[in-house]
């Protein structure tokens, strides 16, 4: 792409100065698009957030800001948190306190540099992109840290201390998780397992054999608890402690704090659906491996659509993550260590091992046809799930009242 | 100025960067502080090793020195920090001893780098040419795919040598740190109420 941009902007320049801008320019345009990326998310994920809170919980949620489904209901939260007094306590180390939010926000932005929306459509294609996110994510916790200590407040620091202590310790299972699809792909490069994915459905990752499929299931839990989502969130737990490490933290910077979260949960969604399903392509169209969508429509408009099955893939799993948030109560901090000490942890090597035995000892015959049973039976059962919801009604709770869904 | 001067001028202001951060670690008074501008330095240093094209180095000082070693060092710190050793102040004595310290490693250092063809002499000269940023094609710099078949025993480098023997060694350490802290950190049996009273911190 750096040829590209150099080629145009000769046009206008010399050779020279083109070949010298191009870099920065191009490095500007992307670090711009991801940045517009992630803010323009945060948007939509606020708003689904309270509408599937208020669903869940037998409401509407916003409806007045924006017309009837309250659309606009995050601009107005922006702009409330815009003018919000700037407050810092006194007792707060004013450079640490400053510092934190930033932290948060940066790590998880970081991430975005090497997630691939499409083949070749990724700002840095690096050979080790999943190791690189994995390592630019753990950074994020300093931000916590250094907001939990720095607020001079003894809940901050109680829930900046429990939410470091859970983060550091699911790095270690979603680490492992992670290496087994990519034990299964032979290399760490996201482009690369993605497009060993193109085809059928049944070239997933997720249906290669039993130990990646359970390793999707372990991946994401480690991703919703390394994100502090519930049932995770005790750094934010309200009933124990106020707001935890965020609780001196008002208008913007704690809007730092939010996007960084929506930033994590968006970049681990897409690192689940990039190793697991598939990454951009869509399982149907066109169905022989190798072959890419911008094979068939042009560059423009295959990426366009690859990178729109990818975004509306992750944005599937971002809303599995806020249905469990208001589905499933909080766990005490001691059973979030016993989840992932006692059971995580071994749960992820022994997927470890068996996905390391399954790629070396099984007859090459299962290796490629298991996967066609695998997608067969669970295609099978999301369509009997549906066919059950959609063919017989629920009953209605109460005798009487007319239920708002039925319009 | 062409591109290799920009790659050059951006080496310079990471590496001054990483440098002020570092002399921060040294000079401010608040511990949590030092901590963080720690953070910084590790993160430059992380840093420089992308600039160099060693991108799987780099992540593993992210993932190692900042996710696991920094973390450690801001928990002990932050929940150590009482009273006298939360303001650090270093007399006059420790300063010029840390000075002269300080300057003679440096001079060791400069010396050592101002006579690189002494010890760079064993490397190609087309190998120098490492680009400063990352390659347009990824797949031809596999250093982490190089590393690992080093680990292997395939003998890997201009020299041809590999590493399985130390790879071995450094995991017998780690297993044996992983027990040590483990037994370091286990619950203690009461041995009774006069045990318990001692037991409180």
């Amino acid at each position: 792409m750096t040829d590209l941009l150099s080629k145009l902007l000769a046009l206008f320049l010399e050779q020279d100065t083109a070949n010298l801008i191009a870099p920065i320019l191009l490095a500007i345009i992307q670090g711009s698009v991801l940045v517009g990326f992630v803010a323009l998310s945060a948007v939509f994920f606020i708003w689904l957030e309270r509408k599937v809170a208020g669903r869940i919980q037998d409401r509407l949620g916003p409806t007045r800001v924006g017309g009837k489904f309250g659309w606009l209901q995050t601009i107005a939260d922006g702009v409330k948190l815009l003018v919000k007094e700037d407050l810092i306590p006194a007792d707060a180390d004013h450079m640490l306190f400053r510092l934190g939010p930033y932290i948060a926000f940066c790590a998880s932005f970081l991430a975005f540099l090497a997630l691939p929306f499409g083949n070749g459509v990724v700002a840095l294609d690096m050979n080790i992109a999943v190791f690189y996110m994995l390592a630019v994510m753990s950074a994020e916790i300093f931000g916590i840290i250094l907001a939990g200590y720095g607020s001079g407040s003894k809940w901050s620091l109680f829930g900046g201390m429990r939410e470091a202590a859970q983060m550091v310790s699911y790095e270690v299972p979603m680490a492992i998780c992670v290496l087994v699809p990519v034990i299964v792909a032979g290399s760490m490069r996201l482009t690369t397992i993605a497009n060993q994915q193109a085809g059928l459905l049944c070239n997933w990752y997720v249906f290669h054999d039993p130990f990646t499929f359970a390793a999707f299931w372990v991946y994401f839990t480690c991703a919703t608890a390394s994100c502090k989502r519930a049932p995770f969130d005790l750094a934010e737990a309200e009933s124990e402690l106020v707001a935890g490490f965020h609780t001196e933290y008002s208008g913007l910077r704690w809007s730092f704090f939010f996007m960084a979260e929506y930033a994590s949960m968006f970049a681990v969604s897409g690192i689940a659906i990039l190793l697991f399903c598939g990454g951009w392509n869509n399982g149907f169209f066109p169905f022989l491996p190798g072959q890419d969508l911008t094979d068939y429509l042009g560059p423009i408009a295959g990426n366009v659509i690859n990178a729109f099955v990818f975004i509306v893939k992750c944005w599937l799993l971002v809303f599995v993550m806020m249905w469990v948030r208001w589905t499933l109560p909080r766990l005490r901090i001691d059973q979030v260590m016993e989840t992932c000490l006692k059971y995580l942890l071994p749960i992820s090597c022994a997927l470890l091992l068996g996905v390391s035995l399954w790629q070396v000892a099984m007859p090459d015959i299962v290796l490629d046809y298991l996967k066609y049973l695998a997608a067969l039976a669970c295609v099978g059962l999301v369509l009997a799930v549906v066919f059950k919801m959609v063919a017989r009604r629920a009953p209605l709770p109460f005798a009487g009242v007319t239920p708002l869904w039925k319009k | 100025m062409t591109l290799p001067d920009l790659q050059a001028l951006l080496f310079y202001a990471v590496a001054v960067l990483t440098g002020l951060c570092a002399i921060g670690v040294v000079v401010t008074q608040n511990i949590v502080r030092s901590a963080a501008w720690l953070l910084f330095t590790l993160g430059g240093v992380a840093g420089i090793f992308f600039f160099l094209g060693a991108d799987f180095v780099g992540a593993t000082q992210l993932i190692v020195y900042v996710g696991g070693t920094l973390v450690l060092v801001v928990f002990g710190v932050m929940l150590t920090a009482q009273g006298p050793f939360i303001s650090l102040r270093t007399g006059a004595a420790e300063w010029a001893m840390s000075l002269v310290v300080g300057l003679l490693l440096f001079g060791v250092l400069a010396v050592t780098v101002a006579h690189k063809e002494t010890w760079a002499s064993g490397r190609a000269p087309a190998e120098k040419q490492k680009p400063m940023v990352i390659a347009e094609d990824p797949d031809s710099s596999p250093n982490s795919v190089l590393i690992g078949h080093g680990f292997l025993g395939q003998p890997i480098g201009p020299n041809k040598t590999a590493y399985l023997l130390p790879f071995e060694i450094v995991s017998v350490h780690l297993l044996v740190v992983l027990i040590g802290a483990a037994y370091l950190a286990r619950a203690k049996r009461r041995r009774g109420a006069a045990a318990n009273a001692a037991d409180v911190r």
